[in-house]
């Protein structure tokens, strides 16, 4: 399975605007690489990440393969309300790996 | 009383051979970007996301090391100046670029959930190039930002492991 690390404060003020950091550990084949056969290595990279809090989108950001490996992506949202944010990367391969964290909202 | 001095200058041979050599070598490290994005390219993706509206530049602050040792992990933070509110937010920032082989880089959607229209992440680059950001607000205008990096180790050029 694959490695993810979450960086989110764990409690937020209401209405406090809070970065969240993810990564998840990937190769992100771009499919343009000769390998050491001199054949290209086959694609393999993540498309498509998003987060939802409380069932609620977000953030969303769909990936090339200029996106380096082990992709780490960093963004903004609005503590509204105490909950589960839940991250989802899919991609090529039939990747899917999920993770969630919890912040509590005062 | 000035006198300008002699200037030395080294014996300047270079035998055509060297001179093959040197332009087969760059050949040869070229030959696997056969198939990489140009200048056109660029221009013909960020046509195609916007259409026939105008970009305005300014209000996209895209932040980048002017000068890349290694290609393959490039920190990059893109910031729209925006209130982020109902009325007047981002609604997606995009990333070209304009000599790796494909120019699409990434597309993040936000709203006004987001609070700041920020988005770092990390790339690939696989030569000295051009980087443009376009943001697109509610209003439907485009904003864009543009940033001349140079790269020492190219990305993907071949299998490391």
């Amino acid at each position: 399975m694959a490695n993810v690390l979450i960086n989110a404060p764990k409690t937020a003020k209401k209405g406090s605007t809070i970065e969240i950091k993810a990564l998840i550990l990937h190769p992100m084949e771009t499919g343009f690489r000769p390998g050491t056969n001199g054949r290209i290595i086959p694609r393999n990279i993540i498309e498509d990440f998003s987060a939802t809090w409380n069932g609620v989108e977000i953030f969303r950001m769909k990936m090339s393969p200029a996106i380096a490996a082990n992709p780490f992506v960093s963004f903004f949202t609005v503590a509204s309300e105490s909950g589960a944010i839940r991250f989802l990367w899919t991609g090529d391969e039939g990747l899917r790996v999920e993770e969630s964290v919890v912040v509590a909202v005062t | 009383m000035t006198r300008a001095l002699p200037v030395r200058r080294p014996p300047v041979s270079r035998s055509p051979t060297r001179r093959a050599f040197v332009a087969g070598a760059a050949l040869v490290t070229m030959l696997p970007f056969a198939a990489r994005a140009t200048p056109d390219d660029l221009a013909a993706a960020i046509r195609q996301l916007v259409g026939d509206a105008t970009i305005d530049t300014g209000r996209v602050k895209l932040d980048l090391p002017p000068l890349i040792e290694n290609g393959n992990t490039v920190p990059l933070t893109v910031s729209v100046d925006s209130p982020m509110t109902e009325a007047d937010h981002v609604t997606s920032i995009h990333v070209f670029n304009e000599k790796n082989p494909q120019p699409y880089v990434f597309e993040a959607r936000l709203t006004p959930r987001n609070g700041r229209a920020v988005v770092g992440t990390r790339i690939k680059l696989a030569d000295t190039q051009k980087i443009v950001a376009i943001a697109q607000t509610s209003d439907g205008r485009f904003w864009s930002a543009s940033a001349d990096v140079i790269v020492t180790i190219a990305a993907c050029i071949e299998d490391v492991n």
